[in-house]
C-alpha cells in the first residue's frame, strides 16, 4: 500500500462539528494574542461544572426559612446578605430576593436571553434558554406554569420579573407543610432549582 | 410545549469552552457584560425570528455567531484571522495519524 494511502487510512477521520472548529479556531487566535490561557479557561469550566450550582441557593432559601432575621435581611438585600455566605462574582453583583406567598407566587425568565444568578443556581437549564419559555413565560405564565406541573390552588397572583445584565432574582419558595423543625440541612435537601426560578413549587414533605 | 430535560451543565464539550472564553475575556477587561448580552441578546431575537431556538444546540450556535462578530467589531479577534485558522484546524484533524495529539499552535 502506498505511504499516503497508509496515513489516510488513520487519520482522523472524523471532523469535529463546524462550530467545535470555530471554538477551537477562536482559542488559538485569543491564546496567541495573549488575551486568554488555556488553564484559566480550564478552572471556569470546572467551576461551573462541579462548584457551583443549585445547592447554593438552596443553603440561601433553608436560612431564610429558618431564621426571620436573615430571612429580612435578604428580602431587604439580597446581594450583600448572600454574599455573607459566601456566595458572590460573576452574575451576582445585583441579586433580588423574591418571596412566595399565599398570594403572590413569583415566575423569573430572561426574555433577552439567559441572564440568572450563577452564584445560587449555576448555569440555567436549557428550557430557560429556549424561545418557547422566554417568550410564553410573560406572555401566558399560568399556562406555562401548568406545563411545569404547578398548580396555584389559592389562586394566587403571578408575578413575572424579568432578568437582565444588571439585576437577576432568586425566589423564595414557599415552605411545604410537615417540614417544621427540621435542620437547614434537610431543609436545604429539598430545595429544587426550578422551584427558586418559580416553575416549581415544593411538595408536602412525609 | 416546553421541552424539559435533566442533562449536565454543558451538553457538549464545546459549549463549554465557548463559556469559559467569554467570560475569561470579560474578566481581562475587554468588554463589558452589559455590551455583550445586548449583542448576544440582538443574535437571539434574529434568529427566533426564522425559528424557535430550543435553548440547546443553536442558542450556543447563536453565542458563537454573536462573539466572533463582537470580538470583530471591537478588533479583537479579526473575522479572516478565525476562517484561517478554522481551516488550520480542519487540515489538523484531516492529516494528524490516529492516535497522536491534534494540535495548532
Amino acid at each position: 500500500m502506498p505511504h499516503d494511502d497508509l496515513n489516510q487510512a488513520h487519520a482522523h477521520s472524523v471532523l469535529p462539528s463546524d462550530a467545535e472548529l470555530r471554538v477551537n479556531a477562536l482559542e488559538t487566535l485569543l491564546i496567541r494574542k495573549g488575551l486568554i490561557d488555556s488553564e484559566a479557561l480550564d478552572a471556569i469550566i470546572d467551576i461551573y461544572e462541579n462548584k457551583i450550582g443549585p445547592k447554593n441557593g438552596a443553603r440561601v432559601v433553608a436560612k431564610a426559612w429558618s431564621d426571620p432575621v436573615f430571612k429580612a435581611r435578604l428580602l431587604e438585600d439580597a446581594t450583600a446578605t448572600v454574599a455573607e455566605l459566601g456566595f458572590y462574582g460573576r452574575q451576582g453583583e445585583h441579586i433580588v430576593s423574591l418571596e412566595n406567598t399565599d398570594s403572590i407566587h413569583n415566575l423569573v425568565v430572561c426574555t433577552l436571553c439567559s441572564c440568572y444568578p450563577w452564584p445560587l443556581l449555576g448555569i440555567p437549564p436549557g428550557w430557560y434558554k429556549s424561545d418557547a419559555y422566554r417568550a410564553r413565560a410573560v406572555r401566558e405564565p399560568r399556562k406555562v406554569l401548568a406545563e411545569f406541573g404547578v398548580v396555584l390552588e389559592n389562586g394566587e397572583d403571578v408575578r413575572v420579573w424579568d432578568s437582565t445584565a444588571e439585576i437577576r432574582y432568586l425566589v423564595i419558595p414557599k415552605r411545604p407543610p410537615g417540614t417544621e423543625g427540621w435542620s437547614e440541612d434537610a431543609l436545604t435537601e429539598i430545595v429544587t432549582r426550578d422551584s427558586m426560578i418559580g416553575t416549581a413549587i415544593l411538595p408536602v414533605s412525609e | 410545549m416546553i421541552k424539559r430535560c435533566a442533562g449536565p451543565v454543558f451538553e457538549e464539550v464545546w459549549h463549554a469552552q465557548l463559556f469559559a472564553v467569554t467570560v475569561h475575556l470579560n474578566e481581562g477587561g475587554h468588554f463589558k457584560w452589559q455590551d455583550w448580552v445586548a449583542n448576544f441578546g440582538e443574535m437571539l431575537q434574529a434568529r427566533g425570528l426564522n425559528h424557535s431556538q430550543n435553548g440547546g444546540h443553536d442558542y450556543f450556535v447563536a453565542w458563537l455567531d454573536a462573539l466572533e462578530n463582537f470580538l470583530s467589531q471591537k478588533g479583537i479577534a479579526q473575522l479572516n484571522d478565525l476562517r484561517d485558522l478554522r481551516i488550520a484546524w480542519q487540515d489538523a484533524y484531516l492529516s494528524t495519524p490516529h492516535g497522536d495529539p491534534i494540535i495548532v499552535e
